[in-house]
């Protein structure tokens, strides 16, 4: 009877995990969808401490370790998830999905010190766990540390090939015990612990910042499939569903995302964005720029018929979405049509504007994707860019040397007038040259995002 | 014909897993672009179900063995945060996607 029910609790998880996926791909049921799944994880969970039995039909013991992992950890998760800044969300998601693969390999630790009849296929498994949860652990933690600004770029030569050795030499091992299953396989599996976590830090660490979440999104995948293997190892269904289902999805998700921007993932692996491109084609490239007054820019926006706002990763760094929300009503009251162009990888992360800007209450109605604002800005008198660059960098369609080449862009040039908020002249996250600002249209309006439009505010408040 | 035996042993496991494959791609096939974070992150959350393989090892350790008490534990704790965490990130990224007057 127990075990029916832990039968039935399982099989409502699994269904909750692909029905709740199914809603998080619609913009509608989303937040439903995340409930939904995390209702079938909290019967999962609970069903399995009260209801699983061993091959004996003994119950689970150690309650009160457990229940008291379960309160810290909870009461930790849930103070970090709501504390943290809209800014950061991305390497929150990082940190959390490197406990996962940490929590995936230390089960295969734990299960390799139970291992009595030396089983190949059951070693399989605990070695495949044991390797993708520590590489996916490692991973995260250093695409964390990139993301908060802990841990800077990092490559040396021939470091692909270095990586690549690594890969095999770690296969070569784990082949090597389930093959042979040697009588003496301690140093070796714990060896296989070690260049799994080494391989993991020299996988993420040459790639640049902008791509990480597509690193993320990839390292995903990797805890799913390694969460897969614990449900290998117990038979259990719901883990190896839930895993299955995410390490598909996230494979495919993180092809999407780089679909978004345009480049194919053996290129984010390989070709990193921020190594070398620097000091690459466009660093011939200079010029002058001129600023714009506050007033002047108050006034021209005061007077223009529409003004398109391209927000990026400045703007969120600046914390400026709402007083860039007060900047929008203040024009439209006088009159002036206000839309938002959002690039879909604006910001760290696809989706950082959106969720950045109805944070602020803006309406949803009045972001508008790619297409549509492209074909809008002909018709725009002023674009005003809130610390975005590589998105609207025309090098993307010019220049074939450019490392940006190819993503599509938000093409500003279109309109009329084009001001640029920026802190300084410093380039992108891509690190190259932004031809944009030196364009006669284009006038420069340097400061930090949130004090700039403050200001700004107040000049055209005051016409 | 080890392999085999042991394919024919799983083979309601290795059935799961090649449908949940196509099932984990049909399903998310046509996100827009504007959810693949929160989707990203909740799928963060989804495969916290690891938790489970934690909460089994954490209750069969025996009560002598401190090693595996403490690495179970730990297990138990980096589950939790990444299944508790995970979702209710999730939910913060949604909850500013609701539309407004």
């Amino acid at each position: 009877m127990e075990m029916n029910l832990l039968v039935l609790a399982y099989l409502f998880g699994s269904v909750t995990f692909i029905v709740g996926l199914k809603m998080l791909s619609n913009p509608a049921s989303a937040r439903k969808g995340n409930l939904v799944a995390a209702a079938g994880m909290t019967a999962a969970i609970f069903a399995t401490i009260f209801l699983y039995t061993d091959k004996n039909g003994n119950p689970l013991g150690n309650y009160l370790w457990i229940f008291a992992a379960l309160a810290i950890g909870s009461v930790a998760g849930t103070s970090m998830a709501k504390r943290v800044q809209m800014t950061a969300m991305p390497e929150m998601v990082s940190l959390f999905n490197g406990m996962g693969g940490a929590c995936a390999a230390l089960i295969s630790v734990i299960e390799f010190g139970h291992l009595q009849e030396k089983d190949p296929g059951t070693l399989l498994i605990i070695l495949l766990g044991l390797i993708i949860g520590s590489i996916s652990f490692a991973g995260s933690m250093i695409a964390w540390g990139k993301l908060n600004g802990k841990i800077k770029d990092f490559s040396f030569g021939g470091q692909h090939i270095f990586n690549l050795a690594l890969l095999f030499f770690i296969l070569g091992i784990a082949t090597y015990l389930v093959a042979a299953i040697p009588e003496n396989m301690t140093l070796l599996f714990y060896g296989v612990v070690a260049l799994s976590i080494l391989y993991g830090v020299f996988f993420v660490l040459p790639i640049g910042g902008a791509d990480m979440p597509v690193v993320i999104s990839l390292l995903n995948s990797f805890t799913g499939v390694a969460a897969a293997c614990g449900g290998f190892l117990y038979e259990n269904k719901v883990m190896l569903t839930g895993g299955i289902l995410v390490g598909a999805a996230g494979t495919l998700l993180t092809i999407l995302m780089c679909n978004a921007m345009n480049r194919s993932l053996k290129n984010v692996l390989i070709g990193s964005f921020g190594a070398g491109a620097t000091a690459g084609s466009s660093a011939s490239f200079g010029g002058t720029y001129k600023e714009v007054s506050l007033s002047d820019a108050a006034v021209v926006m005061s007077y223009a018929s529409k003004v398109m706002i391209v927000p990026g990763y400045g703007l969120a760094v600046a914390q400026a979405q709402h007083v860039c929300h007060e900047l929008e009503k203040t024009l439209e009251a006088k009159g002036v049509e206000v839309k938002y162009a959002i690039h879909p990888v604006a910001g760290r992360m696809p989706g950082h504007m959106n969720v950045l800007l109805a944070e602020a209450d803006v309406s949803y109605d009045k972001l508008l994707e790619m297409e549509q604002a492209n074909e809008e800005f002909k018709n725009t008198d002023v674009v005003l860019i809130l610390g975005a660059n590589d998105v609207v960098n025309p090098a993307a369609k010019s220049d074939p040397a450019s490392p940006i080449y190819g993503m599509p862009i938000l093409e500003v040039e279109d309109a009329k007038h084009v001001i640029v908020n920026k802190r300084s002249m410093k380039p992108g996250y891509a690190g190259i040259e932004n031809q944009l600002f030196f364009q006669p249209k284009t006038s420069m309006l340097f400061g930090d995002a949130k004090k700039a439009l403050q200001e700004l505010l107040a000049e055209i408040r005051s016409i | 014909m080890e392999p085999l035996n042991w394919i024919a042993a799983h083979q309601e496991m290795i059935y799961i897993v090649v449908l949940m494959i196509f099932v984990g791609i049909e399903v998310i096939g046509r996100v827009p672009s504007v959810l693949h974070t929160p989707l990203m992150s909740g799928a963060n959350a989804i495969h916290g179900v690891v938790i489970i393989g934690a909460i089994i090892v954490m209750g069969q350790a025996e009560e002598s063995n401190i090693p595996a008490l403490v690495l179970g534990f730990l297990a138990v704790l980096l589950g939790t945060l990444n299944v508790v965490g995970g979702f209710v990130v999730t939910d913060r990224m949604l909850e500013m996607f609701k539309k407004k007057k």
